[in-house]
């Protein structure tokens, strides 16, 4: 279960990197292929969007409004909040849609029975009324939402699949020229032994004689016999083997690039990163309590109720859209929530996530301290976070990392009535500017422990 | 030079002809060693599958394999809420006010939860009816998760639902063959009050007997008598001028406790003045080691001081047959109460209905205003003899069902024996019951209520204050409180909750319910009619009749176990009892004089134990067995004392089986009994953490001084800085000059210190559970504490005088002169005298700014803070102990085992339920580390932070230990000397202020106030 990074010899990371390289000057080829497929089907797509936008209107105008306002509750090809929006024109009039977007209560209550009987069947949540678009926006809108389910994505995912295996039938590839070049090699070696021995057999036809050299003392008998080189090489030894063995001992229970495979996969990259939610939007109580708190799942519920799968764009060649849509129906599973009736059934299955960052017991750390009142970065510690597929340990968590860092961070005073008189006093006691953690008495023992 | 000596094995060796010699010669042994027996069977050796060779390969292989296995940190999982309560942030304390209302103790306190669990009982401040907080409601918080609770309903035993359970039960009740009758603690609930009138109506034939373990019956037929009403009369002690307490022991249990705090407000002298406490006993009781002056006289002697007190004070006949000096003790007191008039008040504890009506008429004719009938404490209403009519009843077979609530009547009751008898009888016995007990036991439908905190409420204080009680956890076992129970079964479909919303639904005034139960307290009057006694069967009490000859035995409560509900409970078992420093046991006190005369001994023995003889006592027919005998300075003679509340032996862990018990002497619910004592074989192993008891006139441990001192002479005299010799100029060792080390520069920042004063601390212990809790100190068990092995971070000593004073110890010892005087006088002063003073001295880690045990730590693992705390770093420490010994206040304790997760401690700490009691801000220690009082260190850092992340300053008062918290009376002050409007900064300029042997020049951040004792006599 648990996988340490940077504890490997430099050895097999070399052999790894050697490993890589060969794969991927062999894969290089087969990309380009794959690429080539989705370049294609991407074009189909946007011929299929063309040909959808002649008959209704402009799909491109009608996906930013789309986006801009009614996302929030439909989408397209499945049920959200509100219907799919998908086939309305074949099911809907188009007077009627453009009625009942400009303001649905209003057509409700004029007692339209296909308005009342779609308010019904969806619990009764009124739409908001949009008087402000227009026939030919809400034209554009149906435009968008009509155009054909994009098939091709699915075949660019499948592109991406065959990349993986050719990048496979790379690595076999590899076997077999790696089994020429021994075979080479061998040829080489037996071609030089039959030249010596041949050369051999001339000399002594020829009654060459072949100087004897006269024989050497072995290198390890000089050794042992020179005292002083013994000692010299007994102490290097020595050294060494110290300087490792304490290498060695001071990492144990330091537990930097810890990486564990948690039950979701979480990715701190795309929500972080490439969506920019804000760190303590879901850790909201390192704002105010010593834990950071891992959130609970009602705080993914917020987003994920409407967010369903990922967008295409997020799949990497690693991870595929299915991977990550996977991965949020087991938070639906945790959760209880039942996407198609959009309902919690009240089977909640809690996660079990492997925590990364353990502290002892003894050590107090108060996450509040840090973030509210010093105002540092999450990524000070937790390292580049927003790009992190996942998550691994940044730091060492060492005694002598937190000290260092005391010691070299000024503490944040601005707009603090609390350190007012205590900075100045201090700070004219140790003759600086700015105080440090360590000067506000951030070293001493009790102050961590107890 | 070589030597010829030689050594013998044996003296066989002298005998020339033993063949022993002859062996010895040849062989090293005598006898043959059995090698062969063992590897001279070569067969089964070469048969043996595993070789010497194989055998180590394992050793070496699992050698390998767990150091390796070692190096691999372990995989930690976190499992957050799905959904999250919006109240809780993981690692914020929440606070919720709440009730204790166990039938004993009743008092509003306020819950501290963590994550959803209740941690810690702490004071709620808004609470007018102050005080009652005391060691065992702050204990409470752990027998909520006592793993001996009743777990589900059950019937015969057997495990059952609830739907089941009430179907049953209903059944049984609407055809029952008799009378029903509730037999329940005092619920001093008006909303349980209606709820038993609707269920009496909806079955007819009901019966409600209030019954009160520990009684105050008398108390109460002397009020009922007089006023019309059956409540007791409310004391605020923080009016008093002049107290006369007879056998009431008011800053304890006596009628329902809670007078303390307002008893020490006017203890602290302000002004010149401050109140005087005059008290007749038998017991040495808390609340005379309070007193100014104590009287020590028999019960039966007490009367006669009531009587002899209501003569000079109110009138009537003024003579008495008491002894002259009690006489004399007794004119005065009289004298002083009339001077201070309405600041005047008497207090009787004594079983007698005719001493308790002459208490209330003294009161009256003193006018005092300390007394108050108008607003009548309404937390004890059992009726003694109503208990003893259904015990009858039931014998005759009269009732046909009985459902006990809150009680253990089996145990604690004096006819116990008949009343199981009686049980028999009765078809339906229903035990609603939070404890597996006695009780439990022999009912057939025992339905699993929950505690305190798992529970809803109203309670009544007294007239017009009131209280409510709220859930801080949801219930952790499939338990549902009495009054669901009794709802459900009267047809009520409605929750407790609600009904109590709806009594209270015009109750309130101008307040809503939402505000109310946020602050836990309110006044108001009762929005239901109180049931008029109608029941003619009472008890009358009178001393003077009690039968039998021989010793008289009073039985009270002591501040650990109390009636004894919470005797499950291994902080309160290990609390030791602030007058005798004994734990684990109940014991008989016997005075000195009585001891020598019975061959009753007290002995320390060569491991520095105590040990006791042990007596059998007998009450009629009733016996009680080996029971320990402790020699209690200050007993009066004739007289002795017996704790109840011990001896429990049913669903109470092994280890808590501890002391015996005293029930069956409560004949009559009289606490006042003529007992025959005698001597039984064997002696007792007393877990005592105090072997000497006097001072030996060291007043710089005690300052002690006179009212009239204090109020005439400066504070040099009373007060003495020590000096010391620079340059043969006697120096104050406060000085600078005298210092030899550099000193921190603490100007900057909080520096905190903790006051201590002398004056108000009553020795009540409820700092020491506090800390026990706040901390997460471990409990050790009786064997080690017998070993001085106990593990509190706040003791608090008891120091008995020698001869009648302390001053006059110190006189003593200040004349000792020659060797020959030394050696007897010195050896006199150890022991105490026969009603000695006592002084109780709150001691905990005084935090030295010169620490002594901070320049002996060869690992550095403890230090000194900027803020004054000497901080223990307990992953640091290697054990060495030389801090410990280089300690001149002996605070710091060891830890010579794992306490936590350790079969051999099977205390809360050992199992899971347990230790959702611990504090998870505080490290629990491992075995061979040093630990010792933090200045709760966690506390103070908690409230830096807050007014760091508030950008703000912090205010006096803020700070707070977890001890200075539960200080109700003011004893104990703590906060930042560097505020300068700071309240611990006048105690630290007052010139009570003195350091605990301040001339070792340890320069503490603890300080004490002199105790200064209001002498006056009229």
């Amino acid at each position: 279960m648990k996988k340490v990074n940077f504890r490997h010899s430099t050895s097999r990371q070399l052999l790894l990197s050697v490993a890589f390289l060969f794969t991927f000057t062999l894969s290089g080829f087969s990309q380009a292929q794959a690429q080539d497929t989705t370049a294609q089907a991407e074009a189909g797509q946007e011929a299929a969007a063309d040909a959808g936008g002649s008959s209704l209107g402009d799909p491109a105008a009608g996906k930013e409004l789309f986006n801009s306002l009614c996302a929030a509750c439909h989408k397209p090809y499945s049920n959200s909040i509100g219907p799919a929006l998908h086939g309305v024109t074949e099911r809907r009039e188009m007077d009627w849609i453009h009625e009942w977007v400009k303001n649905s209560s209003a057509l409700i209550a004029s007692g339209d029975a296909q308005a009342n009987e779609i308010y019904n069947e969806w619990n009764q949540t009124a739409m908001p009324a949009f008087p402000q678009l227009s026939n030919g926006d809400i034209d554009n809108i149906l435009a968008y939402v009509e155009q054909p389910k994009p098939e091709p994505q699915a075949a660019s995912a499948a592109a991406g699949g065959e990349a993986g295996t050719s990048g496979g039938a790379g690595g076999v590839s590899t076997n077999v020229i790696l089994g020429i070049l021994v075979f080479v090699l061998a040829i080489l070696l037996v071609v030089l032994f039959l030249v010596n021995k041949t050369l051999r057999n001339f000399a002594d036809a020829s009654g060459i004689v072949i100087p004897e050299k006269p024989k050497r003392k072995p290198i390890h008998k000089a050794f042992v016999e020179n005292q002083f080189l013994m000692l010299v090489s007994s102490i290097v030894v020595l050294l060494a083997v110290g300087y490792f063995a304490y290498g060695w001992l001071m990492q144990v229970g330091v537990d930097k690039g810890y990486q564990p495979i948690q039950p979701i996969h979480y990715s701190h990259r795309i929500h972080a990163g490439d969506n920019q939610i804000e760190c303590k939007y879901c850790h909201s109580s390192a704002r105010t309590s010593k834990h950071s708190g891992i959130p609970s799942l009602n705080v993914c519920m917020n987003c994920h109720k409407a967010i369903a799968e990922v967008a295409p764009e997020t799949a990497t060649e690693e991870y595929s859209k299915e991977f990550y849509d996977k991965e949020i129906q087991k938070l639906y599973d945790a959760a209880g929530w039942d996407p198609a009736s959009r309902t919690y059934s009240g089977d909640e299955k809690p996660v079990k996530w492997v925590r990364i960052h353990n502290l002892p017991d003894f050590a107090y750390f108060n996450h509040s301290q840090h973030v509210s009142v010093a105002g540092i970065e999450c990524q000070k510690c937790h390292g580049p976070i927003e790009e992190m597929e996942i998550v691994y340990q940044n730091a060492p968590l060492t005694m002598g990392w937190c000290i260092n860092c005391h010691r070299e961070t000024n503490i944040r005073i601005e707009g603090n009535e609390y350190y007012e008189k205590i900075h100045e006093e201090l700070s004219k006691k140790y003759g600086v500017e700015e105080l440090t953690a360590a000067q506000m008495g951030g070293l001493e023992c009790g102050k961590c422990h107890y | 030079m070589s030597s010829n000596k030689k050594y013998w094995k044996s003296v066989e060796e002298l005998n020339e002809n033993s063949s022993v010699v002859e062996t010895l010669q040849q062989k090293e042994f005598t006898e043959e060693i059995p090698v062969e027996d063992f590897l001279g069977d070569k067969e089964s050796l070469g048969d043996s599958k595993t070789s010497r060779r194989d055998f180590l390969k394992y050793v070496g292989f699992s050698t390998a394999a767990a150091s390796l296995a070692a190096c691999e940190g372990p995989v930690v999982k976190s499992i957050p809420y799905v959904v999250q309560p919006e109240r809780i942030v993981p690692g914020i304390a929440n606070y919720y006010a709440s009730t204790i209302a166990d039938g004993f103790d009743f008092a509003s306190v306020l819950v501290k939860t963590r994550e959803g669990r209740p941690i810690k009982i702490e004071n709620n401040d808004l609470s007018k009816f102050k005080g009652g907080v005391n060691a065992r409601v702050h204990a409470s918080v752990l027998s909520l998760y006592d793993t001996k609770r009743v777990k589900r309903p059950m019937i015969e035993g057997r495990n059952v639902s609830w739907e089941e359970f009430d179907r049953e039960v209903k059944s049984k009740l609407e055809n029952a063959n008799g009378e029903i009758v509730l037999l329940t603690q005092t619920f001093a609930s008006p909303s349980t009050t209606k709820l038993i009138q609707e269920f009496s109506e909806k079955f007819g034939n009901v019966r409600h007997v209030v019954y009160d373990t520990v009684s105050e019956d008398a108390a109460l037929n002397a009020f009922e008598a007089k006023y019309g009403k059956r409540a007791l009369p409310n004391y605020d002690f923080s009016k008093v001028k002049t107290v006369v307490g007879v056998g009431a022991d008011f800053l304890a249990d006596w009628q329902g406790g809670g007078f303390d705090a307002a008893y020490a407000k006017t203890r602290i002298p302000e002004n010149g003045k401050m109140s005087r406490h005059i008290q007749f006993e038998s017991n040495m009781s808390l609340t005379g080691a309070n007193a100014d002056k104590r009287v020590p006289l028999k019960p039966s002697q007490q009367k006669a001081v009531m009587s002899a007190l209501r003569g000079y004070v109110a009138g009537g006949s003024s003579t008495s047959d008491l002894p002259s000096n009690i006489d004399d003790a007794v004119v005065k007191a009289a004298s002083q109460l009339r001077k201070a008039g309405s600041g005047a008040v008497v207090v009787c504890g004594l079983p007698d209905d005719e001493a308790q009506k002459w208490a209330l008429e003294i009161n009256e004719a003193l006018g005092s205003r300390v007394m108050d009938t108008s607003n009548a404490r309404m937390i004890r209403q059992g009726s003694g003899g109503e208990v003893a009519q259904l015990v009858k009843d039931m014998n005759n077979g009269s009732v046909g069902a009985l459902l006990i609530a809150g009680l253990n009547p089996v145990h604690t009751l004096p006819n116990g024996k008949e009343f199981t008898e009686g049980l028999k009888k009765v078809e339906t016995v229903v035990d609603f019951s939070t404890r597996t007990d006695e009780t439990t036991k022999l009912s057939k439908y025992v339905a699993a209520t929950p505690h305190y905190l798992e529970s809803w409420g109203d309670i009544q204080f007294s007239e017009k204050s009131f209280s409510l009680m709220q859930p801080t956890i949801r219930p952790l076992f499939d338990t549902r409180q009495f009054q669901d129970v009794i709802l459900r079964w009267s047809g009520n479909n409605k929750s407790y909750y609600e009904y109590i919303k709806d009594t209270w639904s015009a109750g309130l005034g101008d307040r809503n319910w939402s505000e109310v139960l946020h602050d836990g307290v309110f006044e108001a009057t009762s929005p239901v009619a109180a049931t008029a006694s109608t029941s003619s069967s009472k008890i009358s009490y009178n001393v003077d009749e009690i039968e039998g000859d021989g010793f008289e035995l009073s039985l009270y409560t002591n501040t650990a176990i109390g009636d004894g509900q919470q005797a499950n409970n291994p902080w309160l078992q290990e609390m030791p009892d602030p007058l005798t420093r004994a734990s684990w046991d109940n014991y008989l006190t016997v005075s000195k004089a009585d001891a020598e005369a019975l061959g009753l001994v007290n002995e320390h023995i060569a491991n520095g134990g105590l040990n006791g003889s042990y007596v059998n006592i007998s009450v009629g027919d009733a016996v009680v067995q080996n029971v320990p005998v402790y020699i209690m300075p200050g007993q009066a003679k004739g007289s002795v004392g017996l704790a109840l509340g011990y001896g429990r032996k049913a669903g109470i862990q092994s280890e808590m089986q501890t002391g015996v018990n005293a029930y069956p002497l409560y004949k009559n619910f009289s606490s006042v009994q003529k007992v025959k004592i005698e001597k039984a074989a064997g002696m007792h192993e007393f877990a005592c953490v105090q072997l000497h008891n006097t001072l030996m006139g060291r007043g710089d441990i005690i300052k002690e001084t006179t009212l009239e001192v204090f109020n005439s002479k400066d504070a040099h005299v009373w007060n003495k800085t020590p000096e010391v010799s620079l340059d043969h100029q006697e120096t104050p060792v406060t000085s600078p000059e005298v210092d030899i080390w550099e000193s921190f520069d603490r100007s900057t920042g909080p520096h905190f210190n903790l006051s201590i004063d002398l004056n108000a601390c009553t020795g009540c212990g409820a700092c020491v559970i506090a800390c026990h809790s706040e901390n997460n100190v471990p409990v050790v068990g009786r064997e080690e504490v017998r070993k001085s092995r106990d593990m509190h971070w706040l003791r608090i000593d008891r120091y008995f005088s020698s001869e009648e004073s302390f001053t006059e110890d110190l006189e003593k010892k200040e004349n000792i002169g020659g060797l020959g005087s030394s050696l007897s006088e010195f050896g006199e002063l150890e022991q105490a005298a026969d009603n000695p003073q006592v002084v109780f001295q709150p001691v905990m880690c005084q935090h030295c700014n010169h620490a002594p045990c901070e320049t002996v730590c060869p690992v550095a693992a403890t230090s000194h803070g900027r803020q004054g705390q000497n901080q223990m770093i307990y992953n640091r420490c290697v054990g060495t102990r030389y801090c410990a010994n280089n300690c001149p206040y002996k605070v710091r304790r060891f830890n010579w085992f794992n306490y936590a997760q350790n079969d051999e401690f099977d205390y809360h700490m050992n199992n899971d339920l347990g230790r959702m009691v611990l504090n998870p801000d505080v490290t629990v220690r491992s075995r061979g580390v040093m630990e010792k009082c933090s200045m709760c260190i966690q506390k103070t850092q908690k409230t830096i932070l807050d007014a760091k992340r508030e950008g703000r300053t912090i205010k006096d008062g803020e700070f707070q230990t977890a001890c200075s918290a539960a200080c109700d009376k003011g004893a104990m002050v703590f906060g930042d000397v560097n505020n300068e409007d700071s309240k611990i900064l006048e105690k630290k300029n007052d010139d009570r202020m003195y350091h605990l042997l301040e001339y070792v020049g340890t320069k503490p951040n603890v300080m004490y106030q002199t105790k200064v004792r209001n002498t006056t006599e009229a």
